[in-house]
């Protein structure tokens, strides 16, 4: 079952096209990861998607309705996006940044409610910014700031959430901060996710479905473990590489060929203990 | 700790919130522009104490400041304050749809237009029609700038620092336009045109009060309106197009609501220049970022800074009356240029 589908689907900028006639399904309740190299049009697709972007011809089907006939503010309902690198006005504290995503939920008789209240400090609580909410975005760190415009897109309580490259600018630690906490997310209230990634191993391990794209189109999609191996990446990436499974997941792990230090004595098994 | 008034009822239907801290400023503002107001009134070349002041104001007076207060002073402060209101609301709207902290409707060219308009019917038009057009020509003129410069400056949408540098250009333009319109016209007009060129509420009477305060009753309310939709433009644009907003549609309201509000303070007190820029700027500082305190609170930062600019205007130098528009210049060009400084790093 899809919840978010592509069909015939053609996007560009002005003459030209970045994305032609691409057929793409969602899984609904799944984490789905748009991979590929820089500037195949990943980040267009997924705006495309959330009607950010307007196909060239095609069409995009939220749960089998046309999005362009549906009004703006009943997308905003189903479907949430965080846009690549979000920038907040100056001074504006996270709880005020938080308390936006409840904007299609609300009209001008019912600016804050019961409901609207219990679900920032819900999203507060989830994205662990609960004492933070006082301060203002602009003097957070990268990584508490992010999770500040995810908390946005949370409360905005769509089943459907859509991510450009949720993990950019982030160190190690936060970006697996983030990936986990969509992983909480999707593991216990069956949203769906739908996100821009470029480290593709990180793609593997909290992917169920991935797709590549390549040369305007989808190249290949499904379970990263069978969708992922070096034929893939040279085709995608241009790029030579091994396959291994990660030691923690057994997901597809890549290494890239090309150059690099070569330790004197190599430990035989590959893996250093 | 509760910073927040929350008030819910028919059953969930209708909510609203409210910061106290915001509801407190209000309030103070409206005392001390309620002061201020009542100042203005008393000092002139003649002095009314302001105990003879309210007497006269709630009916009790002995009608000997009748000429004095009636014809002269009262018109004239609340024109003052009315012009500033309408300058810090447009001033607050242009920050927020620009995502700009440097913009106000004088910066970007929008009051020139208004004064094209306005010269063009002080010049031409004027004593063949009633005073109660001026606004409409003000406004006309206001329009016409803002849509060249929103068109001249559009290129796959606009960036603020285009709009400026664009808005800097036509507003010189404009300017031109004016001299040249002012050198081939009358003597008598010229100099009647000067003084309201450099933003003087000179001569300000009742039938100006009556020409503006449509516009301002129909236009600050609309504004307010828009608050909550302002909270969520501010974040940028697809993020609010991920909330439900249809952008291009609702800027274009809001610009609109800032060229009217902007073209009717400059129909009637001319070029007062950075009220529009300054009184979003203690706005924020007083109260943040919430847009719906912060609508009142700049209308109200905006009429008393014009109020009091107007009162040293006219006594500073008695016998002599200077436009209002030198001192909020004088505070308002150093303001700008300190927030220059401040913004060199993101500009």
């Amino acid at each position: 079952m899809s919840s978010l589908e592509a069909a015939d689907l053609t996007l560009g900028y002005g003459s030209s096209t970045i994305i032609e006639e691409l057929n793409v399904q969602i899984p609904k309740g799944k984490i789905t990861v748009l991979v590929g190299s820089n500037g195949c049009g990943k980040s267009t697709l997924l705006r495309s998607l959330a009607r950010l972007l307007k196909p060239v011809s095609g069409g995009i089907l939220l749960e089998g309705d046309l999005i362009g006939s549906l009004s703006t503010k009943e997308v905003a309902r189903r479907l949430a996006i965080l846009p690549q690198g979000p920038v907040a006005p100056e001074g504006l504290t996270v709880q005020q940044l938080v308390k936006q995503g409840r904007y299609p939920h609300q009209s001008w008789l019912k600016q804050w409610s019961k409901e609207d209240e219990a679900i920032v400090e819900q999203a507060l609580h989830a994205t662990g910014l609960g004492d933070l909410a006082a301060r203002t975005v602009d003097s957070l760190s990268g990584g508490q700031r992010q999770r500040a415009w995810l908390a946005m897109t949370l409360a905005q309580k769509t089943d459907i959430i859509l991510l450009d490259e949720p993990t950019t600018y982030l160190d190690m630690a936060h970006q697996i901060d983030i990936l986990d906490l969509l992983f909480d997310l999707n593991e216990q209230e069956g949203r769906t996710v739908v996100m821009v990634l470029h480290d593709l191993n990180l793609a593997c391990r909290y992917a169920h479905h991935i797709v590549a794209l390549c040369h305007k189109n989808v190249y290949a999609q499904g379970l990263p473990e069978t969708v992922v191996n070096a034929r893939m990446v040279k085709d995608v990436f241009d790029m030579n590489c091994d396959i291994a499974a990660d030691p923690l997941f057994g997901t597809p792990l890549c290494i890239p060929h090309g150059k690099g230090r070569q330790l004197q004595e190599k430990n035989q098994q590959g893996v250093f203990v | 700790m509760k910073n927040e008034v929350t008030v819910r009822f028919k059953s969930g239907r209708i909510s609203f919130q409210w910061v106290k801290k915001t509801m407190w400023t209000v309030l103070f503002l409206s005392v001390a522009a309620l002061i201020l107001f009542i100042a203005s009134l008393s000092v002139g070349s003649s002095y009314i104490s302001p105990v003879a002041v309210a007497a006269h104001l709630l009916g009790y007076g002995d009608g000997s400041h009748e000429f004095v207060l009636n014809t002269l002073r009262l018109p004239r402060a609340i024109l003052a304050f009315m012009v500033g209101a309408a300058l810090g609301t447009a001033g607050l709207i242009l920050q927020g749809i620009i995502r700009n902290p440097l913009a106000s409707p004088d910066i970007i060219g929008i009051t020139s237009g208004a004064s094209v308009g306005a010269i063009i019917f002080i010049a031409y038009v004027m004593g063949t029609v009633s005073i109660i057009w001026l606004p409409l020509w003000a406004i006309g003129g206001a329009a016409a700038a803002a849509l060249l410069i929103y068109s001249l400056s559009w290129k796959k949408g606009v960036t603020p620092i285009r709009l400026v540098l664009m808005g800097i250009g036509i507003a010189a333009l404009m300017k031109a336009f004016v001299t040249m319109t002012l050198v081939m016209s009358e003597a008598a007009v010229t100099t009647k045109a000067y003084i309201w060129l450099t933003g003087s509420l000179y001569g300000a009477a009742w039938t100006d009060v009556y020409a503006m305060l449509p516009w301002l009753l129909l236009f600050i309310p609309a504004a307010l309106l828009y608050a909550r939709l302002m909270n969520a433009l501010e974040l940028g644009d697809d993020v609010a197009k991920s909330l439900g907003i249809g952008i291009e549609v609702q800027r274009f309201g809001l610009l609109l609501i800032s060229v009217v509000l902007a073209g009717s303070a400059v129909a009637f007190a001319g070029g007062i220049e950075f009220v529009g820029l300054i009184a979003p700027h203690i706005g924020r500082m007083l109260v943040g970022r919430s847009y719906a305190g912060l609508a009142l609170v700049s209308a109200l930062t905006g009429g008393i800074l014009v109020m009091a600019a107007d009162i040293v205007a006219r006594t500073a130098f008695l016998p002599l009356d200077v436009p209002a528009g030198v001192f909020t210049a004088a505070i308002g060009a150093p303001f700008f240029i300190y927030l220059l400084y401040r913004n060199r790093n993101h500009v």
